[in-house]
C-alpha cells in the first residue's frame, strides 16, 4: 500500500515541476516584456524601469530566473501584486475559503441530486425517465454557465425577489473570519439571520456551478450501473433471493461508484475553472474572480500565483482521488 | 439450388452508406446534424438573411422588445440592444464567428495534437515521455483556466482566443493518437509495410494513421461545442472577442447591466450558445456511435 501510494505521489512531482516551468513562462512570453507591458503608452523613467526589472528579476540569465523562481516557491513566495503589493500567497489563502465553500456546495448539490438520477435513469432504461434524465443532463452539459447564472438571477432575484443578487451575505452583517466559511462562521456568530443569509447568498451561485458536474456525474452514474447491473454477481445476488434494494444498494451502486469517483475528482478541475465565470457574475469575493481582475489590470505577479495554486490544488485532488481509487479497488493497487 | 446473383446479394454496404444508416437510428443525432446544417446556412448567408447589418444602429428604436411583446416592431423580430442594433441580424452574423472560432481552433489542435501523439506513438522512448509529460501538465490545468491564462499573455482578442482554444484542446488529439498509434503498431500490416521498405513519415502519416482517424473525428466534432463554449466564456470576461464585434458570449457581457429592464439582450444570445454546444454534442455523441460502438465511455 504504502510502494502505491509512493508511486502514484512520484507522478506528481514532473507534473508540478511542469507547471511551475509554465507559469514561468508565462511572464517571459509576454510580448516585449513584463515590465514594458505595464509601462503603458507614456513609457516609464529609466530608474522605475531598472527597479521594476531587477524586482522581477528579469535581468538575470534565464535559467538562473526559473531556478530563482522555484527555489521562492520552495519558501511560499509567490511574489506580491503590483497593485496591492501584498504577498500573493496572502491574498489567495484569504479568498480561498469562498471559493472552496462554493465549490463544495456546488459539488454537493451535483452528488445529492446526480448519483440518484444516475440510478434511477439506469433502472428504467428507455423509459420516458430515463430519457428525460439523459435529456436534462445532456442540456447541463452543453450549457454556458454564464447564462444560465444570469437567467437564474433574472428569475429569482429580479422577477421573484427570493434570493439576493450577488455577495457572500448581508452588509449588515459584519462576521469574524474565523474559518472564512461563511455558513460556519455566521453559525459561530449566534447573530440571528445571519446564517440564512448566508444561505439565501450562496444558492444561486451553487446552482448554476453545480449543473455541469450534475449532469456529467449523472451521465457516468448511469452508464456505470448500466454495466453492472448486467455483471453475473448481481444476477446471482438477486437469485439468492435478496431484495432489489438490497442488491441494488450493496451490490451493483458500491461497484458502480468507481468510475464515478473518478469523474468526481476530475469535475474539481471544471469546478475551479466554473468559478471564475460564477464568481464574476455573482461578484463572489473568491480566487477566480481575483484572477480575473488581476488579468485585466495586467498583474503578472498574481496571475502567475493564482494559476500555479489552482493547478497544484487540482493535481493534488487527483493524487487523492487515484489513491482513493486504489483503497476502493484492490486491482488497481497491486496492477500498476 | 439456383441463386441468381449469389455476388450481389453478399456484398456488403459502402461503408460511409453503413455509418449513415447506423447514425440515422440516432434521432438526437438526427437533430444535432440539422442544427449544424443550419447554422452553416445562416454563416454562408448572413448578409442576405439578417434583416439588418450586423453594427447599424437605429436610434430611434433603443431596446425594443421582441415582436411579439407590446411595444415591439416586427422591423426587429427579437428586439434591439441597448444601442438600437438588430439582436437578431447579431445573433446571425455571430454564427460566422463562432463557426470560424471553432475551425481555426479545432484544426489547430487536431493538426499538431495528432503528429505529437503520432510522433510519441511512432517513438516511443523519451520522445513519448517528453511529449505526454508536457501533455499532462496541460491536461492538468482547468481547460478555461489555460484558457485564460493564454489570453492573459497574448492580450485579449478574437485571433489570441482562437490560439488559446487551439492550445487547450490540444492535449485531447494527441493521447488519443498516441494511444490509437500504439494500438495500430503492433498489427501485421504495418510490419509488412515496414518490410517493404517504407521510411518512418511513410509508416506514420500512410500506414497508421488512417486507421486511427475515427476517435479523432469524434473529438474533432466534441472540439466544436468546447471552442463555442470556452470562446463565449472569454467573450463574456472581456477577454475574448471585443465590442462592437457581434460575438454570442460578447453580446451577453455587454447586456449584463440591462438585465433587469430588458430580458431580451440577455436571453437570445445565450438560447443560441446553448443550442449550437448542444448540437455539436449531440453530433458528436452520435458520430461515436455510429463509428464504433466500443468507443462508448
Amino acid at each position: 500500500m504504502l510502494g502505491f501510494f509512493l508511486r502514484r505521489a512520484g507522478l506528481v512531482v514532473p507534473t508540478f515541476l511542469g507547471i511551475t516551468l509554465l507559469v514561468f513562462s508565462l511572464i517571459h512570453l509576454i510580448p516585449g516584456n513584463a515590465v514594458e507591458a505595464l509601462s503603458g503608452e507614456r513609457g516609464m523613467d529609466p530608474a522605475r524601469y531598472a527597479r521594476l526589472m531587477n524586482e522581477f528579476g528579469l535581468d538575470q540569465p534565464l535559467y538562473q530566473q526559473y531556478l530563482q523562481y522555484l527555489w521562492k516557491i520552495m519558501q511560499g513566495d509567490l511574489g506580491r501584486s503590483i497593485i496591492t503589493h501584498e504577498p500573493v500567497l496572502g491574498e489567495f489563502l484569504s479568498l480561498f475559503p469562498a471559493t472552496l465553500e462554493l465549490s463544495c456546495c456546488a459539488m454537493l448539490l451535483a452528488l445529492i441530486l446526480g448519483l440518484p438520477a444516475g440510478v434511477l435513469a439506469a433502472l428504467k432504461r428507455n423509459t420516458l425517465l430515463d430519457y428525460s434524465v439523459m435529456g436534462v443532463s445532456l442540456t447541463g452539459y452543453s450549457m454556458p454557465i454564464f447564462w444560465w447564472a444570469l437567467l437564474l438571477i433574472l428569475l429569482f432575484s429580479v422577477t421573484l425577489g427570493w434570493t439576493p443578487v450577488s455577495g457572500r451575505i448581508d452588509i449588515l452583517f459584519d462576521l469574524p473570519p474565523i474559518t472564512g466559511l461563511m455558513l460556519i462562521d455566521s453559525l459561530l456568530s449566534g447573530e440571528s439571520g445571519a446564517f440564512k443569509s448566508a444561505l439565501s447568498h450562496l444558492i444561486l451561485p451553487t446552482i448554476a456551478l453545480g449543473t455541469i458536474p450534475l449532469a456529467v456525474i449523472a451521465r457516468m452514474t448511469r452508464s456505470a450501473m448500466l454495466e453492472v447491473l448486467r455483471e453475473d454477481y448481481v444476477r446471482t445476488a438477486r437469485a439468492k433471493g435478496l431484495s432489489r434494494l438490497r442488491v441494488i444498494g450493496i451490490h451493483a451502486l458500491r461497484n458502480a461508484l468507481i468510475p464515478v469517483i473518478t469523474v468526481i475528482g476530475l469535475q474539481v478541475g471544471t469546478l475551479l475553472a466554473g468559478a471564475i465565470l460564477t464568481e464574476t457574475i455573482f461578484s463572489w469575493p473568491g480566487v477566480g474572480k481575483w484572477l480575473v481582475e488581476a488579468i485585466h489590470r495586467r498583474d503578472y505577479p498574481v496571475v502567475q500565483g493564482g494559476i500555479l495554486l489552482t493547478a497544484s490544488i487540482v493535481i493534488l485532488v487527483n493524487l487523492g482521488v487515484d489513491i482513493l481509487y486504489g483503497i476502493i479497488n484492490p486491482r488497481i493497487r497491486r496492477s500498476s | 439450388m439456383n441463386a441468381p446473383h449469389p455476388a450481389e446479394k453478399s456484398e456488403p454496404p459502402h461503408p460511409l452508406l453503413e455509418l449513415w444508416r447506423y447514425f440515422c437510428m440516432n434521432r438526437g443525432a438526427l437533430a444535432g446534424l440539422g442544427i449544424v446544417c443550419l447554422l452553416l446556412f445562416l454563416a454562408a448567408f448572413a448578409e442576405t438573411i439578417a434583416p439588418h447589418a450586423a453594427a447599424e444602429q437605429y436610434r430611434d428604436a433603443i431596446l425594443l422588445p421582441p415582436a411579439w411583446q407590446e411595444g415591439g416592431s416586427s422591423r426587429f423580430i427579437l428586439g434591439t440592444d441597448p444601442v438600437g442594433r438588430d439582436i437578431l441580424s447579431r445573433l446571425i452574423y455571430g454564427t460566422r464567428l463562432s463557426l470560424l472560432i471553432g475551425i481555426v481552433s479545432v484544426s489547430l489542435s487536431l493538426g499538431i495534437g495528432t503528429v505529437l501523439g503520432l510522433l510519441a506513438g511512432y517513438f516511443r522512448g523519451v520522445t513519448e515521455i517528453a511529449i505526454m509529460r508536457l501533455m499532462d501538465v496541460m491536461l492538468a490545468l482547468p481547460s478555461l483556466l489555460l484558457a485564460v491564462a493564454v489570453v492573459a499573455i497574448l492580450g485579449p482578442g478574437l485571433i489570441n482566443v482562437m490560439y488559446a482554444i487551439g492550445i487547450v484542446l490540444l492535449p485531447h488529439y494527441a493521447r488519443l493518437t498516441r494511444a490509437a498509434v500504439i494500438g495500430e503498431m503492433s498489427k501485421d500490416y504495418v510490419l509488412a509495410s515496414r518490410l517493404a521498405g517504407a521510411g518512418p513519415l511513410r509508416l506514420m502519416f500512410d500506414c497508421v494513421l488512417p486507421n486511427c482517424t475515427a476517435p479523432l473525428i469524434v473529438q474533432a466534432t466534441l472540439g466544436f461545442s468546447a471552442a463555442i463554449l470556452d470562446a463565449a466564456a472569454l467573450g463574456f470576461l472581456g477577454l475574448g472577442a471585443q465590442p462592437p464585434t457581434p460575438e454570442w458570449g460578447a453580446m451577453l457581457a455587454s447586456a449584463l447591466e440591462f438585465i433587469q429592464s430588458a430580458w431580451w439582450v440577455v436571453t437570445f444570445p445565450g438560447l443560441v450558445i446553448l443550442l449550437s454546444v448542444l448540437a455539436f454534442n449531440l453530433l458528436g455523441d452520435g458520430l461515436r456511435d455510429a463509428l464504433d460502438p466500443k468507443l462508448k465511455l
